[in-house]
Protein backbone atom coordinates (compact mmCIF):
# COMPACT_ATOMS: atom_id res chain seq x y z
CA UNK A 1 0.00 0.00 0.00
CA UNK A 2 1.45 3.64 -0.88
CA UNK A 3 1.46 5.25 2.24
CA UNK A 4 1.27 9.26 1.37
CA UNK A 5 2.59 12.34 3.95
CA UNK A 6 1.00 15.16 3.09
CA UNK A 7 2.06 17.96 5.11
CA UNK A 8 0.17 21.28 5.56
CA UNK A 9 1.98 24.72 5.17
CA UNK A 10 2.11 25.00 9.18
CA UNK A 11 -0.22 23.57 12.09
CA UNK A 12 -1.34 20.11 13.48
CA UNK A 13 -0.64 16.64 12.64
CA UNK A 14 -2.25 15.43 9.40
CA UNK A 15 -4.60 12.38 10.17
CA UNK A 16 -5.52 9.56 8.33
CA UNK A 17 -9.25 9.26 7.58
CA UNK A 18 -10.89 6.39 6.59
CA UNK A 19 -14.40 6.59 4.73
CA UNK A 20 -15.71 2.60 4.72
CA UNK A 21 -18.68 2.14 2.53
CA UNK A 22 -20.20 -0.62 2.33
CA UNK A 23 -24.12 0.68 1.01
CA UNK A 24 -25.20 -0.15 -2.27
CA UNK A 25 -25.92 2.92 -3.73
CA UNK A 26 -29.33 4.68 -4.75
CA UNK A 27 -31.35 2.43 -2.36
CA UNK A 28 -30.64 4.60 0.37
CA UNK A 29 -28.87 7.54 0.53
CA UNK A 30 -25.62 6.54 2.48
CA UNK A 31 -23.57 6.22 -0.55
CA UNK A 32 -24.16 9.59 -1.79
CA UNK A 33 -23.97 11.23 1.79
CA UNK A 34 -20.33 9.60 1.83
CA UNK A 35 -19.08 10.77 -1.06
CA UNK A 36 -20.19 14.53 -0.22
CA UNK A 37 -18.32 14.31 3.06
CA UNK A 38 -15.62 13.06 1.26
CA UNK A 39 -15.65 15.84 -0.92
CA UNK A 40 -15.60 18.19 1.84
CA UNK A 41 -13.22 16.49 3.79
CA UNK A 42 -10.87 16.92 0.82
CA UNK A 43 -10.67 20.52 1.73
CA UNK A 44 -8.71 20.13 4.68
CA UNK A 45 -5.54 18.08 3.28
CA UNK A 46 -5.73 15.26 5.22
CA UNK A 47 -4.66 11.94 4.57
CA UNK A 48 -7.86 10.12 2.92
CA UNK A 49 -8.90 6.76 2.12
CA UNK A 50 -11.69 5.31 0.75
CA UNK A 51 -12.80 1.28 1.20
CA UNK A 52 -15.44 -0.49 -0.40
CA UNK A 53 -16.71 -3.62 1.32
CA UNK A 54 -19.80 -5.65 1.53
CA UNK A 55 -22.35 -3.83 -1.14
CA UNK A 56 -20.29 -0.77 -1.08
CA UNK A 57 -18.54 -2.25 -4.03
CA UNK A 58 -21.95 -1.66 -6.15
CA UNK A 59 -20.63 1.96 -5.83
CA UNK A 60 -18.07 1.37 -8.02
CA UNK A 61 -20.06 -0.46 -10.54
CA UNK A 62 -19.56 0.78 -13.97
CA UNK A 63 -22.69 1.29 -16.52
CA UNK A 64 -25.08 3.39 -14.11
CA UNK A 65 -28.34 4.31 -15.76
CA UNK A 66 -30.50 6.60 -13.65
CA UNK A 67 -32.71 8.38 -15.87
CA UNK A 68 -35.40 5.74 -15.56
CA UNK A 69 -35.83 6.13 -11.45
CA UNK A 70 -35.78 10.00 -11.20
CA UNK A 71 -32.19 9.83 -9.16
CA UNK A 72 -29.24 11.81 -9.92
CA UNK A 73 -26.33 9.31 -11.43
CA UNK A 74 -23.14 10.28 -8.82
CA UNK A 75 -21.48 7.61 -9.79
CA UNK A 76 -19.15 10.17 -11.99
CA UNK A 77 -18.00 12.01 -9.22
CA UNK A 78 -15.93 8.75 -8.26
CA UNK A 79 -13.75 9.67 -11.44
CA UNK A 80 -13.14 13.62 -10.18
CA UNK A 81 -11.79 12.61 -6.90
CA UNK A 82 -7.72 12.33 -8.01
CA UNK A 83 -8.90 16.51 -8.67
CA UNK A 84 -9.37 16.81 -4.71
CA UNK A 85 -6.81 14.52 -4.12
CA UNK A 86 -8.33 11.76 -2.82
CA UNK A 87 -7.04 9.34 -4.72
CA UNK A 88 -6.47 5.94 -2.29
CA UNK A 89 -9.18 4.28 -3.06
CA UNK A 90 -9.60 0.11 -2.05
CA UNK A 91 -11.96 -2.79 -2.49
CA UNK A 92 -11.99 -5.59 -0.45
CA UNK A 93 -11.42 -8.81 -2.88
CA UNK A 94 -14.10 -10.57 -0.92
CA UNK A 95 -16.73 -8.83 -1.45
CA UNK A 96 -16.12 -8.59 -5.14
CA UNK A 97 -15.83 -11.85 -5.36
CA UNK A 98 -19.47 -12.72 -3.55
CA UNK A 99 -20.79 -10.72 -6.43
CA UNK A 100 -19.49 -12.07 -9.19
CA UNK A 101 -17.27 -9.14 -10.32
CA UNK A 102 -14.55 -8.04 -11.06
CA UNK A 103 -11.78 -4.94 -11.08
CA UNK A 104 -12.82 -4.66 -14.67
CA UNK A 105 -16.50 -3.78 -13.75
CA UNK A 106 -15.62 -0.91 -11.92
CA UNK A 107 -15.36 2.76 -12.85
CA UNK A 108 -12.29 3.93 -11.58
CA UNK A 109 -8.76 2.46 -10.78
CA UNK A 110 -8.73 0.96 -7.46
CA UNK A 111 -6.31 -1.55 -4.90
CA UNK A 112 -7.95 -4.86 -4.41
CA UNK A 113 -6.98 -5.82 -0.85
CA UNK A 114 -7.78 -9.26 0.60
CA UNK A 115 -8.53 -9.08 4.34
CA UNK A 116 -5.71 -9.21 6.15
CA UNK A 117 -4.05 -6.05 4.50
CA UNK A 118 -7.91 -4.19 4.84
CA UNK A 119 -7.94 -5.03 8.47
CA UNK A 120 -4.65 -3.95 8.55
CA UNK A 121 -5.12 -0.58 7.10
CA UNK A 122 -8.19 -0.50 9.35
CA UNK A 123 -5.97 -0.63 12.03
CA UNK A 124 -3.20 2.42 10.89
CA UNK A 125 -6.49 5.19 10.95
CA UNK A 126 -6.88 7.74 13.37
CA UNK A 127 -10.35 8.60 11.88
CA UNK A 128 -12.50 6.22 11.10
CA UNK A 129 -16.22 7.37 9.43
CA UNK A 130 -18.51 4.63 8.01
CA UNK A 131 -21.78 4.67 6.12
CA UNK B 1 -49.15 -13.81 -3.82
CA UNK B 2 -46.58 -11.18 -5.21
CA UNK B 3 -43.56 -10.84 -2.99
CA UNK B 4 -41.67 -7.60 -3.39
CA UNK B 5 -37.88 -7.87 -1.93
CA UNK B 6 -36.41 -4.34 -1.63
CA UNK B 7 -32.91 -5.23 -0.22
CA UNK B 8 -30.08 -6.78 -1.29
CA UNK B 9 -29.53 -10.20 -0.19
CA UNK B 10 -26.00 -9.87 0.97
CA UNK B 11 -27.24 -6.58 3.35
CA UNK B 12 -30.63 -8.34 4.48
CA UNK B 13 -31.87 -12.14 5.06
CA UNK B 14 -35.19 -11.05 3.24
CA UNK B 15 -34.64 -12.57 0.18
CA UNK B 16 -33.59 -16.23 1.55
CA UNK B 17 -36.38 -15.88 4.09
CA UNK B 18 -39.09 -15.10 1.43
CA UNK B 19 -37.86 -17.57 -0.42
CA UNK B 20 -37.90 -20.11 1.94
CA UNK B 21 -41.90 -19.09 3.06
CA UNK B 22 -42.69 -18.28 -1.05
CA UNK B 23 -45.19 -21.12 -1.97
CA UNK B 24 -45.22 -22.45 -5.20
CA UNK B 25 -47.46 -20.63 -7.89
CA UNK B 26 -46.14 -17.33 -6.28
CA UNK B 27 -44.03 -14.15 -7.72
CA UNK B 28 -41.18 -12.50 -6.44
CA UNK B 29 -40.51 -8.94 -7.99
CA UNK B 30 -36.78 -7.35 -7.25
CA UNK B 31 -36.78 -3.81 -6.84
CA UNK B 32 -34.36 -0.93 -5.14
CA UNK B 33 -31.41 -2.65 -4.04
CA UNK B 34 -33.25 -6.19 -4.43
CA UNK B 35 -32.62 -5.95 -7.71
CA UNK B 36 -28.76 -7.28 -6.79
CA UNK B 37 -30.36 -10.82 -6.16
CA UNK B 38 -31.22 -10.79 -9.45
CA UNK B 39 -27.90 -10.55 -10.97
CA UNK B 40 -26.16 -13.69 -12.44
CA UNK B 41 -22.30 -14.65 -10.70
CA UNK B 42 -23.32 -13.97 -7.22
CA UNK B 43 -23.29 -16.37 -3.83
CA UNK B 44 -27.16 -15.87 -3.83
CA UNK B 45 -27.46 -16.91 -7.41
CA UNK B 46 -28.03 -20.43 -5.98
CA UNK B 47 -31.38 -19.73 -4.06
CA UNK B 48 -32.97 -17.93 -7.00
CA UNK B 49 -32.15 -20.60 -8.95
CA UNK B 50 -33.25 -23.17 -6.76
CA UNK B 51 -37.00 -22.09 -6.51
CA UNK B 52 -37.48 -20.99 -10.20
CA UNK B 53 -39.09 -23.76 -10.89
CA UNK B 54 -41.68 -22.85 -8.55
CA UNK B 55 -41.82 -19.51 -8.60
CA UNK B 56 -41.77 -16.60 -10.64
CA UNK B 57 -39.02 -14.19 -11.13
CA UNK B 58 -39.54 -10.43 -12.03
CA UNK B 59 -36.92 -7.52 -11.69
CA UNK B 60 -37.73 -3.75 -12.12
CA UNK B 61 -35.50 -2.62 -15.43
CA UNK B 62 -35.36 1.25 -14.10
CA UNK B 63 -33.53 -0.09 -10.74
CA UNK B 64 -31.35 -2.96 -12.56
CA UNK B 65 -30.31 0.01 -15.22
CA UNK B 66 -29.93 2.55 -12.50
CA UNK B 67 -27.31 0.29 -10.84
CA UNK B 68 -25.01 -0.54 -13.86
CA UNK B 69 -26.42 -4.56 -13.50
CA UNK B 70 -27.94 -4.26 -17.11
CA UNK B 71 -26.76 -7.01 -19.21
CA UNK B 72 -26.19 -8.85 -15.79
CA UNK B 73 -29.62 -10.35 -15.01
CA UNK B 74 -30.22 -14.17 -14.42
CA UNK B 75 -31.98 -15.98 -17.06
CA UNK B 76 -35.54 -16.69 -16.13
CA UNK B 77 -36.10 -13.79 -14.70
CA UNK B 78 -38.40 -11.19 -16.66
CA UNK B 79 -37.70 -7.84 -16.58
CA UNK B 80 -40.45 -4.94 -16.47
CA UNK B 81 -41.12 -1.49 -16.36
CA UNK B 82 -43.43 0.53 -13.24
CA UNK B 83 -46.42 -0.01 -15.79
CA UNK B 84 -45.54 -3.92 -15.33
CA UNK B 85 -44.93 -3.44 -11.69
CA UNK B 86 -48.54 -2.00 -11.77
CA UNK B 87 -49.98 -4.96 -13.62
CA UNK B 88 -48.12 -7.65 -11.56
CA UNK B 89 -50.10 -6.34 -8.80
CA UNK B 90 -53.04 -7.07 -10.07
CA UNK B 91 -52.47 -9.78 -10.96
CA UNK B 92 -51.77 -11.58 -8.07
CA UNK B 93 -54.11 -10.45 -5.30
CA UNK B 94 -51.96 -9.87 -2.74
CA UNK B 95 -48.46 -8.32 -2.14
CA UNK B 96 -46.13 -8.88 0.50
CA UNK B 97 -43.52 -6.34 0.49
CA UNK B 98 -40.35 -7.69 2.34
CA UNK B 99 -38.85 -4.72 4.24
Amino acid sequence: MSEQQATPASGPKVKKFMFVNRKAPYGTIYALESLEVVLITATFDQDVSLVFIDDGVYELLKGQETKGIGIKNHSKTYRALDGYDVEKLYVDRASLEQRGLTEKDLLVPVEVLDTEEMGQLMAEQDVILSF
Amino acid sequence: MLHIVNKSPFQSTSLQTCLRMAKPGSAVLFIEDGVYGATSGTSAEAMVRQAAGAIKFYALQPDIDARGATGKVMDGITLVDYSGFVDLTLEYSTSHSWL
